[in-house]
């Protein structure tokens, strides 16, 4: 396997202009002869779909959801990165640049970040066009926070629902081409494989989730935008139905799967409160703002506020440890994400945890309330605080808030070079579903960015350089090729349907999440990674022998549906220990206990492993791990430091 | 908790479909609503019957996937929330508790608690949209729009399309949906240039859905989970006056 | 022309043609009180006798009787075509139902308006028929209005109507401020002024009509 970057030649500034003057064209005649898929319609997705379809090309979108506007990517709360300077405060394109390379602990191409950094205006422009309601001074122009730990203020935002208003825009965009005919929407539909003629993707196979039916749909090129596999951990603030298998089933065909071990944590969630757990919430970042983080002192408190006998209340001053301000005197309760989480997994795995199941610490706003007023707080958080007080039952206004770490975004996914084409010839992956730009660690506010950056400004343009030269004859699904992927799919989903073991698909997602989590989640280590890789192997062992999945396959099955997704995510998950395993450094996300500095900290290997770890999957064996070298010739790579 | 629940069981769109009683002795009040529903398809797969399917995903109140009918109430007994928000502390221990899905023409079943809600996409094919290709904006800042009018809009736009407005409407009108939606692109300037044309697109495509009317109950803006007004059908219907009788 | 029957067929135009109609006889109903609270003057009926007289055979009342039907008739038409249309929009109603927050009024319109309209039948039937086509010779309106109210059905024909004004009651109390929403006149200020008025209408009217039978039966004194 070959990994060429396809790195544009020139100055940072000038290389994605230089490189669009260079793509080669096709022309309008010929667009309305070139189909596309499109799997997924989150803001990728749907930006994609209709941008390609307003250029002329005929576009076939395809969702699980029973319509494009429920995609996860609604769910996003906080806000959008521009570089606008619209504040005057000394942003500018490189320093969107500089702040996400950074973040992103030096693990991503300098290019691509750039890229995205320079299209960043134009998705503001954009959204505003569509008419998404962003949050406005008195004066009528457009808000602007300070999102992240950024020094500056950019990030764009609709009240904690940004997410939604910038998908029901990409979704309104979408829905245009529907009525004009250029796209046609496949809704309920779940690709289960992509279909490869001559090496190059040519379509894909879907199982139609009212009916059963396996259906083939033929291309010219195939466009994943499918999303994170954070779901891999059961527990995520993910939807419970985002899964990797699109991005799966086309590594299983060749497709190269990028740094899986990339993993986000956010540190303000609510806690688990029981096995029955389905999801967490996640709480917005900026609450840490506000709110000091802390444990009782002595672990036989810490029992008696497990236990219920006393409360947060009962503890005294003196009796409480604020271990963010103790062990990072300077940056406090503000240290970044991972930081942060980790952090409050020490003080729980030491038993100083405050919630039954043990993995939780206070956010205690008491101070907040009153240094300011409860009226100050409430301006600044009350959706957040109501949000809290529906789930929890308890009021954050009196009682410290729950919290605990999350997995919550994945910065890895599926290989792609500078024109968001995989490794497989025609096949390109979008948004979070590929590797590309956020390295290790993903700042607050990129992920919509980089979603519509994909979907509105790069795939249109890069998507023609593969297309000019692709043969114009309606593509047909009469093929061997598909008849044996259709085949596959069918007899993978019978053999399902056929399992009538004694787990559930849901037990032993839980069994996996658990491995994971405690194995490849916040601290990872060599032995833990090596026991995981092989429990993960006895859970798939058990989901071959003894996995239950109700009901049948023609019909409306939401078990069957994720056992095929449950599958993927126990293929996936010994990748990542793999990947983890393999990258003997500390950095962003990714956090080796064997590698860090003296005060705590991620220590990466700059030396060794400043470069790209892409899995080439290998039916009968291990995989192979190839590399591509991250070549920083714009930015210095320095250490990190929040004490 | 002990539970009894009494939940509509319908096999396909086709089958006739009848309530199905059943009881789980190991619920409690921190779970969520689905999270009991979780539970009972556990129990119920392991005694080798077929589990509840009901529609479910982002489970924080925003997709506007879920949605049934819980004693007699869209998204159950708590306000401003959606199925997914709803938690079984709002139950007593013991209590009987009615699952039904969405009941309307316009939203036909497709099994047990799930249903075709596509028709709100074809009202949108028709108009929920503003005319701007990729690439062709201007400057986001060259046109100010008061706050008042941008948070007017945004509280429209708020609408998470999980069809509780219909679902609670005695007449399974779509009013407060279309109205969401039309409301938010006519306040805004962009929406401008189309909002005659748009109103009476998006209007004639939801009297095709077969939904019923408007009679001003105000039903659906009780049970929203994001609390939109009806105000906005009111400056629907002028909007569509406007448009149908005034305009040339 | 196209355009006409597109907006009211529409379920918008229905409701525009509901509202201006509905509106149109709230107006009706005060004219018709005014005319009607001559019956409260100690006169033994003589300016109420000179004033049916006067509507009963002035051309320009029978050319506003004629607007006067036709309102009655869209609005009457009109209100059961959406009643069937609204029942086929939910052919599997719910098992359990319980009170949402709605207004209780606003539930039962199709009821309400259902009963007025019988009420209405009776009572055209019980003045206006009787006067012009049974006994078109007769110009004793008032005695018409005393008798019917004293004796009529076994000395219940009062309650009958007290009956039909509460039920008028109800209608209007959703009826008035639902129009103004329905044309799309929802406004932060007015519309809670519109709302108080409605209220405030939708009971001093009916009452006002509701007092004349009990007036006639208990009060009255030949």
């Amino acid at each position: 396997m070959k990994l060429n970057s396809n790195i544009p030649e020139g100055n940072l500034q000038d290389k994605w202009q230089n490189h669009k003057f260079k793509l080669k064209l096709v022309n309008p005649a010929n667009k309305r002869k070139l189909k596309v898929i499109v799997v997924g319609t989150g803001l990728a997705g749907a930006s994609a779909a209709a941008s390609l379809a307003e250029l002329g090309y005929q576009v076939d979108a395809f969702t699980f959801h029973d319509s494009p506007r429920r995609a996860h990517s609604i769910a996003a709360q906080g806000g959008i990165n521009a570089a606008k300077n619209y504040h005057n405060d000394g942003d500018s394109v490189y320093r969107l640049f500089y702040d996400t390379i950074k973040g992103g602990d030096y693990r991503a191409r300098e290019a691509n970040v750039y890229r995205l950094a320079e299209v960043s205006v134009n998705i503001i422009d954009q959204a505003v066009a569509q008419g998404v309601p962003f949050a406005r001074e008195y004066g009528g122009l457009l808000d602007n926070r300070s999102f992240g730990g950024a020094q500056v203020s950019r990030t764009f935002y609709a009240k904690g629902q940004t997410g939604q208003q910038l998908l029901l825009g990409a979704y309104s965009a979408l829905n245009r081409q529907i009525s004009l005919g250029t796209v046609t929407m496949h809704n309920r539909r779940e690709m289960l494989d992509v279909v490869l003629i001559d090496g190059h993707a040519k379509g894909i196979i879907v199982r139609n989730m009212v009916t059963g039916e396996i259906e083939r749909h033929a291309a010219h090129a195939v466009i994943l935008a499918t999303g994170g596999y954070g779901n891999v951990y059961y527990l995520s603030t993910n939807a419970k139905n985002s899964n990797v298998t699109a991005a799966w089933r086309a590594h299983k065909k060749g497709a190269a799967f990028a740094n899986p071990c990339y993993t986000q944590i956010h540190p303000t969630c609510i806690p688990q409160s029981g096995e029955y757990q389905s999801k967490l919430t996640l709480m917005s970042e900026s609450l840490r703002n506000d709110g000091r983080v802390w444990v009782p002192k002595s672990k036989e408190t810490a029992e008696k506020v497990r236990k219920g006998e006393i409360t947060a209340l009962d503890i005294p001053e003196s009796e409480r440890d604020y271990f963010l301000e103790r062990r990072y005197p300077s940056f406090g309760n503000l240290v970044p994400r991972d930081v942060a989480s980790r952090a409050a997994k020490e003080r729980c795995d030491a038993g100083f945890g405050i919630v039954p199941t043990g993995q939780g610490v206070y956010l205690d706003f008491a101070d907040a309330i009153k240094r300011t007023s409860a009226h100050l707080i409430e301006e600044k958080y009350g959706n957040l605080f109501q949000m809290y007080n529906k789930i929890i039952d308890e009021d954050p206004y009196k009682m410290p808030m729950k919290i605990y770490p999350a997995v919550h975004y994945t910065m890895g996914g599926l290989w792609v070079d500078y024109n968001l084409m995989t490794t497989i010839p025609g096949l390109f992956a979008l948004g979070e579903a590929n590797f590309s730009d956020h390295g290790a660690n993903r700042l607050g506010a990129s992920a919509l960015m980089q979603g519509l950056a994909d979907g509105y400004f790069v795939i249109p343009s890069t998507i023609s350089n593969y297309l000019a030269d692709v043969e114009f004859t309606k593509p047909g699904t009469d093929t061997a090729e598909f008849d044996r992927a259709a085949k596959e799919v069918k007899d993978n989903t019978d053999d399902l349907t056929s399992k009538k073991g004694k787990y559930t698909v849901d037990e032993l997602h839980r069994q996996l999440g658990k491995i994971i989590w405690d194995k490849v989640g916040m601290g990872r280590t060599a032995e833990g990674l090596k026991e995981a890789i092989q429990q993960i192997n006895q859970i798939k062992e058990d989901f071959k022998k003894d996995v239950h999945v109700p009901g049948s396959a023609a019909e409306i099955n939401e078990a069957l549906e994720k056992a095929g997704r449950v599958q993927d995510f126990i293929e996936l998950g010994e990748l990542m220990a793999r990947d983890a395993l393999a990258r003997e450094e500390s950095c962003g996300g990714h956090f080796r206990e064997e590698h860090q500095t003296e005060e705590g900290e991620a220590l990466r290997n700059d030396e060794q492993f400043a470069h790209v770890a892409a899995w080439e999957y290998n039916a009968n064996g291990d995989p192979v791990r190839h590399q591509e070298e991250l070549i920083f010739e714009n930015v210095k790579l320095t250490q990190r430091s929040y004490k | 908790m002990k539970l009894t629940l009494e939940v509509w069981r319908q096999k396909n769109s086709e089958d006739k479909g009848k309530f199905e009683t059943y009881t789980l002795d190991n619920a409690n009040e921190h779970m969520s609503f689905l999270e009991m529903l979780d539970v009972l398809n556990e129990k119920l797969t392991k005694e080798g019957k077929d589990p509840v399917a009901f529609s479910h995903d982002c489970r924080e109140g925003i997709c506007g996937s879920c949605g049934c009918v819980i004693n007699g109430r869209p998204h159950g007994p708590d306000e401003e929330v959606a199925t997914c928000q709803l938690h079984m502390r709002k139950f007593e221990d013991g209590q009987k508790i009615t699952i039904e899905p969405w009941r309307a023409k316009g939203f036909p079943v497709l099994k047990d608690l799930v249903v075709d809600r596509s028709a709100f996409d074809r009202i949108m094919h028709a108009g929920g949209f503003i005319t701007v290709s990729t690439g062709s904006a201007v400057d986001a800042n060259l046109m100010p729009i008061p706050k008042a009018i941008a948070d007017e809009a945004f509280s429209a736009a708020n609408c998470i399309g999980c069809g509780a407005c219909v679902a609670a409407c005695k007449n399974a009108s779509a009013m407060l949906f279309v109205a969401a939606k039309v409301s938010h692109l006519a306040l805004l300037p962009q929406g401008q240039a189309e909002k005659t044309e748009r109103v009476k697109k998006m209007v004639k495509a939801m009297d095709q859905e077969g939904f019923g009317n408007c009679t001003n109950t105000g039903a659906c803006e009780a049970e929203c989970p994001k609390s939109i007004s009806i105000r906005h059908i009111a400056r629907m219907n002028r909007e569509y006056l406007s448009a149908s009788i005034a305009s040339e | 022309m196209g355009w006409l029957k597109e907006t009211f067929t529409s379920s918008i135009g229905r409701k525009l043609i509901m509202s201006i109609t509905g509106l149109f006889l709230i107006g009706f109903l005060l004219t018709h009180l005014s005319g009607n609270l001559l019956l409260f003057i100690q006169d033994q009926g003589v300016a109420f006798n000179e004033y049916s007289k006067f509507m009963s055979t002035s051309p320009i009342i029978r050319v506003l009787e004629v607007v006067l039907v036709a309102g009655f008739l869209f609005h009457i038409v009109d209100g059961i075509m959406l009643s069937i249309k609204n029942k086929k929009s939910r052919p599997v109603g719910y098992k359990k139902r319980s009170g949402s927050e709605s207004s209780f009024f606003s539930k039962f319109m199709p009821q309400t308006g259902l009963f007025i309209f019988i009420y209405l039948i009776i009572h055209i039937n019980s003045f206006t028929i009787k006067h012009r086509v049974v006994e078109p010779g007769n110009l004793d309106f008032y005695g018409t209005v005393s008798d019917a109210f004293r004796y009529g059905w076994g000395g219940f024909y009062w309650a009958f109507y007290v009956l039909a004004m509460v039920l008028l009651a109800f209608h209007l109390n959703h009826g008035f401020q639902s129009a103004f929403q329905s044309l799309g006149l929802n406004h932060k200020k007015y519309s809670p002024i519109i709302k108080t008025l409605g209220s405030l209408y939708s009971i001093v009217v009916p009452a006002a009509f509701a007092a004349i039978p009990v007036y006639f039966r208990f009060f009255y004194t030949a």
